[in-house]
């Protein structure tokens, strides 16, 4: 119904800017001579221009203020914070810089507006000024460019260690699975191959003439320890795809033939990340739009929608084909204790294909 | 360089010839005819892709709701008025090539390169007006074939506008990646020799065919930026040609340059040992620049109106032209950043937002520059000159955010994300259209020899300008909460639940922005044939291209070739009475040439 109503409006308006032209073709013969701006178009068309860098700023002030608390769900891991720390430092930069740049341009166009008999200033160059905001970039950007650098080096350099946790993310049209190294700390060999053997039990095609795979876990659900460096192995067995881990600040394409990797150390725990105040918040409004399409749902006879409670996502972030919008998998995050109780219910490879 | 200047030279004699039907108007040789042929078919094209992009917005607005449109306009793509998910995809892609290459390539640039390269440097055609109309009717043959991919049983190319394989090169991947794919590739490749022709051309016409005095130093900045297009297109297209080709080896004849270990349908496939990520580097080779292919025209037309409109001189000239010179330097060198997370070696990721984050500088010097020439002029707010302007506010929005997602570290969380959609769209989607829209504004007096209703001008300019940030603003939000784009609808995540009523905002804006779009069209048809009829220069612009008479003939000018004694931007010079000299206006006693 609202989808109808809101048809009719768009129709409306459209119908509305149709007449509006008919009305403006219609009174041009009389009132306009040229088509070329006039005092009065410059006029009007340079206070709307002031307009405008209000509207601009009233957007980014509203946006802000409505919207403000999706900009980054708060970190969930160790690198997490330094991201984030470099991201407000480049968002105050761009929003100084877009804050005077709009103002001079849309002023400038309000201020000097055309009138006639007036005349331009003939000014065609300065090297001081062009060099002033070419410096400027420069050192700014340069700072930038060397923190940039120095955080991406620090993410990106994934050094095998052993205390580290071995997982590897296995991508498929349309879903996911993680591989655990068990025991040994050692991933098993895999290729596409041995996807088919074993009745289909492999599935992540694991090489079952490499003992390192015997102890191998394979699941449908990821489970990390908090306070523990997990270092990533991707894999995909048919097209692109891209873990995309939002919380945590980490992503990686699986790419088939290859592995990538991605390493982060995740710091809270689900159950932490659900007590806190953003995030109580955030699922209080959720629920609160859930209840209302329920209601609607229940009215069609359909079932209501179920509440809402906060897990990490593991999201699809490279198109993959029809149910790319739906390739997920959960996350959690639990105390070490947990997850080592956790991992002894989880049936090894060797187990699986017995 | 000196015969082909003799040529110019000479009176116009053999250019009188009987002119048929067919010979003026379809198989014309005239380059002012062919950036017509461009324009039209450039914005017919136009209104296809955004009208997609309207259904995706329905489609995100109001996911998984019956609507009438879907039916009526999908068919069985739409089964009970719900858009089929293979589909959304479809239109992702289809929308992307078109907008990116038919509309903001081959209508942008093949419209006013074809239109004032001959008329502002003083040339009667382009050097070669069989290969400009043969390059015209190959980018019309690739339109054909990649509108007729729409009605394809199993539908057209799905995989993005970026084809990544294996999803494109494998039919089992989805049903786009059939015939559809197929007729992609085909008409891309069609559509590469349509450019690599165009851009050939204009560059040998700069560099051949200017008049007695158009020395470089002189040149407009819209040939500036025409010319440095065609060499960034002529560098970088054909190695997207090669991407294409070899993609369609690995499609039908089973070679493996980018396919390896696949296991789909509960089938190993044979191929080994190729990557795919080859291909996007082949891919983004072009891709990136193409940014520019697309930017850059856009701003030299801004350059020019920005400063006829200002009725001073545009600011920095030499700086200008050196930034546009950098930019297309860089542009080449910067295609990793598309690729920070693909698995790429992460050195090459710091490589690649070094040289990224290089573009910002004479990129902000071109913003300044412009803002700069405003400042103390006598600005006639033409719809032209609001555009112009429009433009400079959306390429400094999108720009900065550009130097979140240039950082390699920041890309992380943000690459794929809505957020990196509002960028591109704010940078180079939103300001090239302004570009089109200034340019035909602009030069509609030229092109048709009336005049554009300045009103509906303004109507189509304000409500553009307004629904252009209402779209694009809110998606940067969403992006930055992590919502993946490409995605048919985002209720498979409760998660993102509290984005849904951002997108219903957004997508009102965008139905209202494609709304006014119509008004244009209406002004832009009804004034071809009922508009004012224009003054010889109606903008009192100083370059060559008002000099030649309003009625169109082969070879521009009656007699001799206007010489040029000046630059293009003598505008409210002191010592003169009228705020503008042209170009063909000799110096007067005692007056010095500006040192730029």
């Amino acid at each position: 119904m609202t989808i109808l109503l809101i048809l009719t409006v768009l129709a409306l308006i459209a119908i509305a800017i149709w007449q509006i032209t008919k009305i403006f073709e219609l009174s041009q013969p009389k009132k306009i001579k040229t088509q070329v701006a006039d005092d009065d178009d410059n006029r009007w068309n340079g206070q709307l221009m002031f307009a405008f860098l209000i509207f601009l700023y009233a957007i980014t002030l509203y946006s802000f203020w409505k919207w403000g608390d999706l900009l980054l769900p708060s970190a969930s891991s160790e690198h997490g914070l330094e991201y984030d720390n470099l991201m407000w430092i480049s968002f105050a930069i761009i929003f100084f810089t877009q804050t005077i740049t709009q103002a001079l341009l849309h002023y400038f166009a309000y201020k000097y507006r055309g009138e006639k008999g007036k005349k331009a200033l003939f000014y065609a160059d300065n090297d001081r000024l062009e060099a002033i905001w070419t410096i400027i970039p420069v050192i700014v950007l340069a700072g930038l460019i060397l923190y940039g650098l120095y955080t991406w080096t620090d993410i990106m350099t994934v050094e095998e260690n052993e205390d580290a946790l071995l997982v590897e993310l296995y991508a498929q049209q349309f879903n996911w699975k993680a591989r655990y190294a068990g025991e040994d700390g050692v991933l098993g060999d895999a290729n596409v191959r041995f996807l088919q053997d074993f009745d289909g039990k492999n599935i992540v095609g694991i090489d079952a003439t490499d003992p390192n795979g015997f102890d191998d876990v394979v699941v449908q659900e990821l489970h990390l320890p908090t306070g523990r460096e997990v270092i990533f192995k991707m894999r995909s067995q048919d097209v692109l795809h891209s873990a995309y881990m939002p919380h945590f600040r980490a992503q990686m394409n699986c790419v088939p033939g290859m592995i990538t990797e991605f390493a982060f150390t995740p710091t809270v725990t689900t159950e932490d990340m659900r007590q806190t105040d953003d995030m109580k918040a955030k699922v209080k409004k959720i629920n609160s739009i859930r209840r209302e399409n329920s209601q609607e749902l229940i009215a069609k006879g359909e079932e209501a929608l179920e509440p809402y409670v906060f897990d990490y996502l593991l999201l699809c972030n490279k198109i993959c084909g029809a149910s790319h919008y739906n390739m997920q998998m959960k996350i959690v995050i639990e105390t070490p204790e947990e997850f080592e109780k956790w991992m002894m219910d989880q049936q090894t490879f060797a187990e699986v294909i017995q | 360089m000196s015969t082909a200047v003799q040529i110019n030279e000479e009176e116009d004699h053999g250019h009188h010839h009987k002119e048929t039907f067919i010979t003026k108007y379809v198989f014309s040789q005239d380059h002012k005819m062919i950036s017509k042929q461009y324009l039209i078919t450039g914005l017919f094209m136009g209104i296809i892709g955004i009208a997609m992009s309207l259904l995706m917005r329905l489609q995100l607005a109001w996911p998984e709701q019956p609507m009438g449109a879907m039916s009526a306009l999908l068919g069985k793509w739409a089964p009970d008025g719900v858009m089929d998910p293979n589909v959304y995809l479809a239109l992702v892609t289809i929308h992307g090539t078109i907008m990116v290459f038919f509309v903001l390539t081959a209508g942008l640039s093949g419209t006013f390169s074809n239109l004032l390269i001959p008329l502002q440097i003083g040339a009667r055609d382009m050097a070669s007006g069989l290969l400009n109309m043969i390059s015209y009717w190959l980018f019309f043959i690739s339109s054909v074939i990649m509108i007729s991919s729409l009605f394809v049983e199993a539908g057209p190319a799905a995989a993005g506008w970026t084809i990544y394989p294996p999803l494109s090169a494998l039919p089992q991947a989805q049903p786009g990646s059939g015939l559809g794919m197929t007729l992609w590739l085909v008409s891309m490749a069609i559509f590469i020799a349509s450019s690599l022709l165009g851009s050939l051309n204009y560059i040998v016409t700069v560099i051949n065919l200017r008049t007695k005095g158009m020395t470089m130093s002189r040149l407009p900045l819209t040939i500036w930026a025409f010319l440095i297009t065609a060499v960034i297109g002529v560098v970088s297209f054909p190695v997207l040609l090669s991407a294409a080709l070899l993609l369609i080896m690995d499609r039908s004849f089973g070679t493996s340059f980018f396919l390896s270990d696949i296991f789909i349908q509960g089938e190993v496939l044979h191929y080994q040992g190729g990557s795919p990520v080859l291909y996007e580097h082949l891919f983004w080779f072009l891709g990136h620049p193409e940014v520019y292919i697309v930017l850059l025209p856009a701003l030299g037309i801004t350059s020019e109106i920005i400063s006829t409109n200002s009725r001073k001189p545009i600011f920095g000239y030499r700086a200008m032209v050196a930034s546009i010179l950098a930019i297309a330097f860089l542009s080449t060198i910067v295609w990793g950043h598309h690729m920070f997370i693909s698995g790429m070696n992460p050195f090459l990721g710091s490589v690649f937002t070094f040289t990224t984050l290089l573009i910002a500088i004479p990129s902000a010097v071109k913003a300044f520059n412009y803002i700069t020439t405003l400042w103390k002029g006598n600005l006639q707010l033409n719809p032209a000159m609001l555009f112009s302007i429009g433009l400079v506010s959306t390429f400094i929005s999108g720009g900065l955010t550009g130097i979140i997602l240039g950082d390699s570290t920041l890309d992380i969380n943000v690459h794929d994300t809505y957020f990196v959609v509002a960028h591109f769209h704010l940078v180079m989607g939103i300001s090239a259209l302004y570009g089109l829209f200034a340019g035909v504004y602009h030069w509609f007096p030229k092109m048709f020899k009336r005049m554009m209703n300045k009103n509906l001008g303004y109507l189509h300019f304000w409500v553009t300008a307004i629904c252009a940030y209402g779209v694009f603003f809110p998606m940067h939000f969403i992006g930055m909460a992590g919502l993946p784009r490409r995605y048919y609808t985002n209720t498979a995540f409760p998660y993102f639940d509290d984005l849904a009523n951002i997108n219903v905002v957004i997508t009102v804006f965008a139905l209202i922005a494609g709304a006014v779009q119509l008004v244009f069209l209406y002004n832009f048809i009804h004034s071809i044939f009922y508009g004012k009829p224009t003054e010889q220069n109606p903008w009192r612009s100083n370059t060559l291209e008002w000099t030649a008479p309003i009625k169109h003939f082969h070879g521009n000018w009656e007699g001799k070739i206007p010489e040029v004694y000046r630059w293009a931007y003598d505008y409210s010079k002191p010592g003169y009475e009228e705020d503008f000299v042209p170009q063909n206006i000799p110096f007067k006693e005692g007056e010095e040439e500006l040192q730029h």
